[in-house]
C-alpha cells in the first residue's frame, strides 16, 4: 500500500532523487563517534540544528499567547509563565534554547576552524555558517526585549545607544530599529517582534537551506 | 543523467518516464568502516538527540525562564545588563582605549576586525594545510579571540550580585485596585496590617500581597489572629466587630480587583 502511494507520486513528482539526496549516502568512519569517540565533535552542527527546531516549535507556541504591545507584552507573559498549562515549560524551553543554540553554534564553529574544514571547496559554506551565526546573534537581540521586563527594556536602550554612536549611519539605524530617534517605546517592541518572528528566521531558513545544499553537493570534509 | 533525443517523460512534465532504479554506491568506493546514514545511523543520531532532550528538558524545569517586573522607564537606578552572550562587547566598550573618545574603535574596528576575519577565513589561510599544527598564524589569532571573548565575559558577569538583581526585580503585577479608604474596615487595616502588606494591599518585603488570595472572610478573621507561615499571631489588635469589619474589607476589595 505504501510502496503504491510512493510509486504514484514518484511517476508524477519524482521523488527518489530527492530521497536519494536527503537520506541516501554513506557516512564515513572517520565522523562516526560509534567508531572513534572523538569524532563526537561532528554533532554540534546537528544538535545546533536539532535547538533551532526547538525554537522554531517552542517560539510558534509562544506567539498564541504573546501580544507585542507594550500595555500587554509583559502581562501576556507574565500570563503564559503563571496561568497557562505548560506555559512555563514552553517558555522555558524558548529561553534555555537561545542560549544553547549559541553554545552549540560556537563549538560547531570552533570544529570547523581548527579542522581546517573552511579551505577549499567549502569556502562559500563556512560564509554562510558565519551569517547563519549573526542571524542568530539578531534573534538573541531581538527576542530578548519581546518580554518588555525591565532587563529587556534596558538592555535595549543600551544596545540603541551603542547602534547610534555609529557614525553616519547611527543615526538613521537607530530610527529604522526603534521606530523613532528618541523613545524606546511602543514602535520599537513592534519592530523588534517583527524582526524577530518574520524578517530574521526568514533569512535563517533561507541560510539553512543553502548550508545543508551546500553540505551534502560538497560532501563531509576528510579526515585530518 | 543522460539527456537529449529518445527520453521519454510523463505527460508534458520534465520528470523522466523510464524508472532507472537506484543502486547506492558500493560500500568498497568508501574508505574505512563507512555506515549507511538511513537508516543505521540516523537511528544512532536519534538516540542522541533524544538523550540531549531529556537533559534539555531537565534544565528548562529545574530553572525557569526568568521574568522580572514590567518595563519601567522612569527607573534610573536599574543596572543594565545585555544577554550573556553580548556581554563580551559590552565590557569591551568600558575600557578607556575602546570606549568615550575611543567608541569608534571599540564598537566597530575591533569587532570588526574580529568577525570580519572570521567571515573571510578561507580567504585569509588559503595553504592548503588543514592540520591545525600546521598553520600555526591562523589558529593562534583564533584562540586569542576566543580566550579574549571568554575573559571579557567573565570580567562583565563576575562583579554582578545576579541573585540580588533578580531578587530586587520580581515579577508583581501592578494592581489596578482602588482601595476604598472610606471603608470602616479600611481603618483597622490601617492599625494591624498597613505596615507589613502595603497601603494598597500590595504587600512588601515583609508580607505578600493580599490581593489575589482565595480566603473566605472566616479564614482571613483565624489568619489575623493566628499568623500563618511566617507571619506571627496576635498581629490583629482590636474587638470582634473590628475584626469582621477588616476581613469583610479585604474580601470585597479582592472581589473588585478580580472584576
Amino acid at each position: 500500500m505504501l510502496q503504491k502511494i510512493y510509486d504514484w507520486i514518484d511517476e508524477r513528482v519524482d521523488i527518489t532523487p530527492l530521497w536519494r539526496d536527503i537520506a541516501d549516502h554513506e557516512v564515513p568512519e572517520h565522523v562516526n563517534p560509534a567508531h572513534h569517540f572523538s569524532a563526537f565533535v561532528y554533532c554540534f552542527g546537528g544538535l545546533t540544528f536539532f535547538v533551532t527546531v526547538i525554537q522554531v516549535l517552542s517560539g510558534m507556541f509562544l506567539t498564541m499567547y504573546y501580544v507585542p504591545d507594550i500595555e500587554n507584552a509583559w502581562k501576556s507573559v507574565y500570563y503564559l509563565q503563571t496561568e497557562v498549562a505548560h506555559g512555563q515549560i514552553v517558555r522555558g524551553m524558548h529561553h534555555w534554547g537561545a542560549s544553547v543554540v549559541i553554545v552549540m553554534l560556537f563549538l560547531h564553529t570552533l570544529r570547523v576552524f581548527f579542522q581546517g574544514a573552511y579551505k577549499k571547496p567549502r569556502e562559500l559554506n563556512w560564509m554562510v555558517g558565519v551569517l547563519i551565526f549573526f542571524v542568530m546573534l539578531g534573534l538573541g537581540l531581538t527576542g530578548y526585549l519581546l518580554p518588555w521586563d525591565n532587563k529587556a527594556y534596558f538592555a535595549t536602550q543600551v544596545t540603541l545607544e551603542i547602534a547610534e554612536g555609529v557614525p553616519f549611519i547611527g543615526e538613521a539605524t537607530k530610527t529604522l530599529l526603534a521606530g523613532d530617534p528618541e523613545i524606546v517605546g511602543a514602535q520599537t517592541l513592534t519592530r523588534f517582534f517583527a524582526i524577530h518572528v518574520f524578517f530574521l528566521p526568514a533569512a535563517l531558513f533561507g541560510l539553512m537551506a543553502a548550508h545543508f545544499i551546500m553540505i551534502r553537493k560538497q560532501g563531509i570534509s576528510g579526515p585530518l | 543523467m543522460k539527456k537529449g533525443k529518445g527520453m521519454q517523460f510523463v505527460g508534458d512534465s520534465r520528470i523522466t518516464a523510464d524508472k532507472k532504479k537506484f543502486i547506492p554506491k558500493d560500500y568498497s568506493e568508501y574508505p574505512g568502516k563507512t555506515e549507511a546514514f538511513w537508516p543505521n545511523f540516523l537511528l544512532k543520531e536519534w538516540l542522541v538527540g533524544a538523550v540531549f532532550l531529556v537533559g534539555f528538558l531537565c534544565l528548562t524545569v529545574a530553572h525557569p525562564a526568568p521574568l522580572e517586573g514590567p518595563a519601567d522607564p522612569t527607573d534610573a537606578a536599574y543596572l543594565p545588563l545585555p544577554d550573556w552572550y553580548f556581554l563580551f562587547l559590552y565590557q569591551l566598550l568600558k575600557y578607556e582605549f575602546a570606549g568615550g573618545t575611543y567608541f569608534v574603535l571599540g564598537a566597530m574596528v575591533i569587532p570588526g576586525l574580529a568577525f570580519g576575519g572570521l567571515l573571510l577565513a578561507p580567504f585569509l589561510d588559503t595553504g592548503a594545510n588543514r592540520r591545525p599544527t600546521k598553520r600555526p598564524i591562523t589558529v593562534s589569532l583564533m584562540l586569542l579571540g576566543v580566550v579574549s571573548v571568554i575573559w571579557l565575559t567573565w570580567e562583565a558577569a563576575d562583579h554582578v550580585d545576579w541573585e540580588a538583581k533578580a531578587e530586587q526585580n520580581k515579577p508583581i503585577p501592578e494592581t489596578a485596585v482602588e482601595v476604598d479608604t472610606e471603608d470602616p474596615g479600611y481603618a483597622v487595616y490601617e492599625n494591624s496590617c498597613l505596615q507589613c502588606h502595603g497601603d494598597s494591599l500590595g504587600g512588601g518585603a515583609a508580607a505578600p500581597s493580599l490581593i489575589g488570595i482565595e480566603y473566605t472572610v472566616e479564614e482571613i478573621k483565624t489568619i489575623a489572629v493566628e499568623g500563618i507561615d511566617t507571619m506571627p499571631a496576635g498581629q490583629f489588635q482590636g474587638t470582634d466587630e473590628e475584626l469582621q469589619q477588616l476581613a469583610e474589607f479585604i474580601v470585597s476589595t479582592n472581589e473588585q480587583a478580580a472584576e
